[in-house]
């Protein structure tokens, strides 16, 4: 149990700022560029730990509390799921509703932060954060109620345990129509285009990267290091639903988890490469999409 | 119309002062309206001292006609207060605001009288506002438009921004999301270049047209130096308008293909920003192998320029050239036909053509709103007039039109560039320069990339400048922005910003 909740951090402290710079990297090649190296987010952590700290004087504690609970969150949640087929090492019957819930938690911490700086542009990008969050968890529940209902259990590990590969041979249809969801989830959940830009410098148009434009030093990789995490552990669950083999061998399933990771990682750059954001006001109507996406796939398993 | 009104000049003509008459304001009024009504539109108007210490301001309104393909000009002089013509044509409300500001005379009636560069008046005790000169004026201190109600909230963006861009503040009045008003408030970049430039030209003058824009430094220095050299009574020879044609396209590749791959850039599109933003460094590098700046410092100069383009200069332009335009249409095209790009930019930030023609805009703004508006097409000078016959339009007025008039400059501009580099004109590069002829004002017009660039000079009895006037494209086009982002999406303000890409400094001279 110790050794099992120990690699899990391992895997999670470790490998999650891995995956933007495989992003990046992926990008720079699109772009006909080098890129920063794939170790670049580790090196961005490093600097931003070494530094002080500036906060505004028209903030209160809320402000300290959104990169804390920031990085918090997922580190707990990474204890409910799966990576690939190692188990997770905590679970109870219906925790991945308390897994989806913690993730509304950090949002709701880094809202109120946002909106203590009092910023105009802060205030706008929670409002946009809030609202693209509304409508994807949705589309994300119904996806989960797919899965429950093929494995029977309304607990993550089982969800993604054994019983999923053979919901692949019984549902097959419904599994894809999943995936795609909860990949649009995540690409929602992570910022990324075409729902929101990471690297844009412009606070008009920003959802995520303004609610944190007033953070710096460690507060601010506290974030980083949070998100890193949150895209893990949110595409821990779709590597999962994409590859349920079990190895039978710990070391060989924890390489084809990160493969899978990386390819996840890459599949996401590609998309940012070769796609143009979405206007602000599309962004609703391509997540309803996506939410009648996951509903018509619990259809189909029910009918 | 009696000929005796106005005079009349072709683009870098030159008319003695007292050949025009000094018209009583409600004539001038009743005159310049009236060619407004017939598709003449405001090229420069602007106030001058006059030359015995007196009451008041003379008036000068420069009117450009497409139709005729020159330009008229209406004199007047008014005491301390003369009635605004804004409100029948709006097109010269910031023309006016201009004049409030640096003559303390005041427009009565201008629905909109506001500072514009926050500059002191050029006559010492008369301040439009009638503000105390010890406390003003402070730049961005006015009072701004405000919405109230519930639900309406006010964002403020600058004079600091984010990315490394010039100051200007913007407030936006929301309702959510949705803009209901832009106000544009600039003068940051204020460095009185028109005060600097009375009693010239001096040595250093030069070096002041060249940064009037930095990223139009040919389209200004050729403005420039056609105004001097149709005051000393010449042209510059052949072949030094044909290396300034060159140069004056590489400018606009140069800042065409940059604005494209900033476009891409805000929309998240890497593929093509990545590309042209070497792609302009390339057109860049192509100028500097011609005058050793990139972006063409000391390259153009009264009487004509300072770098000749030999056959083996040419030669190594033309594989410059090949090289680069093959990547350029490809980047480009490979951006026009992504189906997210082309649902990003279509109808986002639209303008419609009566607001354009209300407004005045010009250049990229003006032709993506199906306006007919080109400098090289109607005011053609130099190698101009038997080069040029490719104006491109676009309609919608949209951030995609003036994207896809950008891609399809860029095919011409490169076309133009070939062609005359294979038809260079032999001859000397530069003429020796002229004494400035007394009393007379010239005037020059220069498609810039941007659009139109207008100087005007008016000489004292000694040929120095008595006032000098600079109209910036962007001097025009700032209200377009403004109007374009009315009813849309906040978040769709940087994308029109770029789509525009106005100049700061080119405003605030």
């Amino acid at each position: 149990m110790i050794t099992r909740l120990f690699l899990h951090l391992l895997v999670l402290f470790a490998l999650a700022p891995l995956l933007p710079g495989v992003i990046g990297k992926t990008k720079a090649l699109f772009g006909g560029r080098k890129g920063a190296p794939f170790l670049q987010h580790y090196f961005n952590l490093w600097k931003l730990f070494g530094k002080g700290l500036v906060i505004s004087r028209t903030t209160t504690w809320i402000f300290r509390t959104g990169p804390v609970v920031g990085l918090a969150v997922p580190v707990i949640a990474s204890l409910f799921v799966p990576f690939g087929s190692l188990t997770a090492p905590l679970g109870f019957n219906g925790d991945m509703i308390f897994v989806i819930y913690l993730f509304a938690l950090s949002r709701f911490c880094t809202a109120t932060a946002a909106l203590d700086t009092g910023s105009a542009f802060e205030g706008m990008g929670a409002a946009r954060e809030v609202t693209f969050a509304c409508l994807a968890e949705p589309a994300l529940f119904f996806s989960l109620i797919v899965i429950a209902r093929l494995t029977g259990s309304l607990s993550l590990t089982e969800m993604l345990g054994p019983g999923l590969l053979a919901g692949w041979h019984g549902a097959a249809a419904s599994l894809i129509l999943v995936l795609v969801c909860l990949f649009v989830v995540v690409l929602v959940e992570n910022c990324r285009i075409p729902f929101d830009d990471p690297n844009t410098h412009l606070e008009l148009t920003m959802i995520h990267e303004v609610m944190v434009l007033d953070h710096s030093g460690p507060d601010l990789a506290l974030i980083f290091y949070g998100a890193a995490m949150k895209l893990l552990v949110l595409g821990a669950v779709v590597v999962r639903v994409a590859i349920p083999v079990n190895l039978g061998n710990q070391a060989l399933d924890l390489g084809v988890f990160i493969l899978g990771m990386i390819g996840l990682a890459v599949l996401i750059g590609v998309i940012e490469s070769i796609m143009a954001r979405l206007q602000l006001l599309r962004i609703p109507q391509f997540l309803i999409g996506t939410i009648l996406l996951s509903f018509f796939s619990l259809i189909m398993l029910l009918r | 119309m009696s000929a005796s009104d106005s005079v009349k000049l072709f683009n870098g003509g030159v008319a003695a002062l007292d050949s025009m008459p000094v018209l009583p304001y409600d004539l001038f009024a009743d005159r310049v309206l009236r060619e407004f009504s017939t598709a003449a539109r405001v090229a420069a108007y602007f106030g001058v001292l006059p030359e015995e210490p007196g009451e008041g301001v003379e008036l000068f309104a420069i009117m450009a006609r497409e139709r005729h393909g020159n330009f008229v000009i209406y004199r007047t002089r008014v005491g301390e207060t003369f009635q605004s013509l804004t409100p029948n044509c709006p097109q010269l409300h910031l023309f006016e605001r201009e004049i409030a500001e640096q003559f303390g005379v005041v427009p009565s009636g201008h629905p909109w009288l506001k500072p514009v560069r926050f500059q002191r008046s050029l006559r010492p005790g008369h301040d439009a506002w009638g503000r105390d000169p010890a406390l003003h004026p402070v730049v961005g201190d006015m009072a701004y438009f405000q919405v109230e109600g519930e639900g309406i909230h006010e964002v403020a963006v600058g004079p600091v921004h984010a990315g490394i861009i010039e100051p200007g503040h913007f407030r936006f009045q929301c309702y959510g999301e949705k803009v209901l008003h832009l106000e544009i408030s600039l003068g940051y970049q204020h460095r009185g270049l028109e005060n600097l430039l009375i009693g010239g030209p001096h040595p250093g003058t030069v070096m002041q047209m060249e940064t009037i824009a930095g990223d139009t430094t040919i389209g200004h220095m050729t403005a420039y130096s056609k105004v001097i050299e149709g005051l000393g009574g010449g042209e510059a020879p052949p072949r030094a308008q044909a290396v300034r044609a060159v140069a004056l396209e590489l400018e606009r590749l140069g800042n065409h293909v940059g604005d494209i791959g900033a476009i891409s850039g805000d929309i998240g599109f890497l593929p093509t920003a990545s590309f042209c933003g070497r792609l302009r460094g390339d057109y860049l590098n192509m100028t500097a192998a011609v005058c050793g700046s990139r972006f063409g410092r000391g390259l153009v100069r009264p009487g004509g320029v300072y770098f000749d383009i030999d056959a083996a200069r040419a030669d190594r332009l033309r594989a410059a050239l090949d090289r680069a335009r093959k990547n350029t249409i490809g980047a480009l095209e490979l951006f026009l036909d992504t189906p997210s790009v082309l649902a990003r930019l279509e109808g986002t930030g639209k303008v419609s053509r009566a607001d354009a023609e209300d407004l005045g805009l010009v250049g990229v703004a003006a032709r993506a709103c199906g306006i007919a508006r080109d400098g090289r097409f109607f005011f053609p000078n130099g190698i101009y007039r038997d080069i040029f016959d490719d104006m491109i339009i676009d309609e919608n007025g949209c951030v995609y039109a003036r994207t896809r008039i950008r891609q399809r400059e860029v095919d011409v501009s490169l076309a133009l560039v070939s062609r005359i580099l294979d038809n260079m004109p032999a001859g000397p590069v530069r003429n020796a320069p002229q004494p400035l002829r007394p009393e007379a004002l010239c005037l020059s017009l220069v498609e810039g990339w941007r659009g139109e660039v207008v100087h005007a000079a008016i000489t004292d009895p000694n040929g120095r400048f008595r006032r000098y006037k600079i109209v910036d494209p962007s001097f025009h086009n700032w209200s377009g922005l403004a109007m374009a982002l009315r009813n849309t999406q906040i978040s769709d303000f940087p994308l029109c910003n770029k789509s525009f890409n106005l100049s700061y400094c080119g405003f605030d001279l």
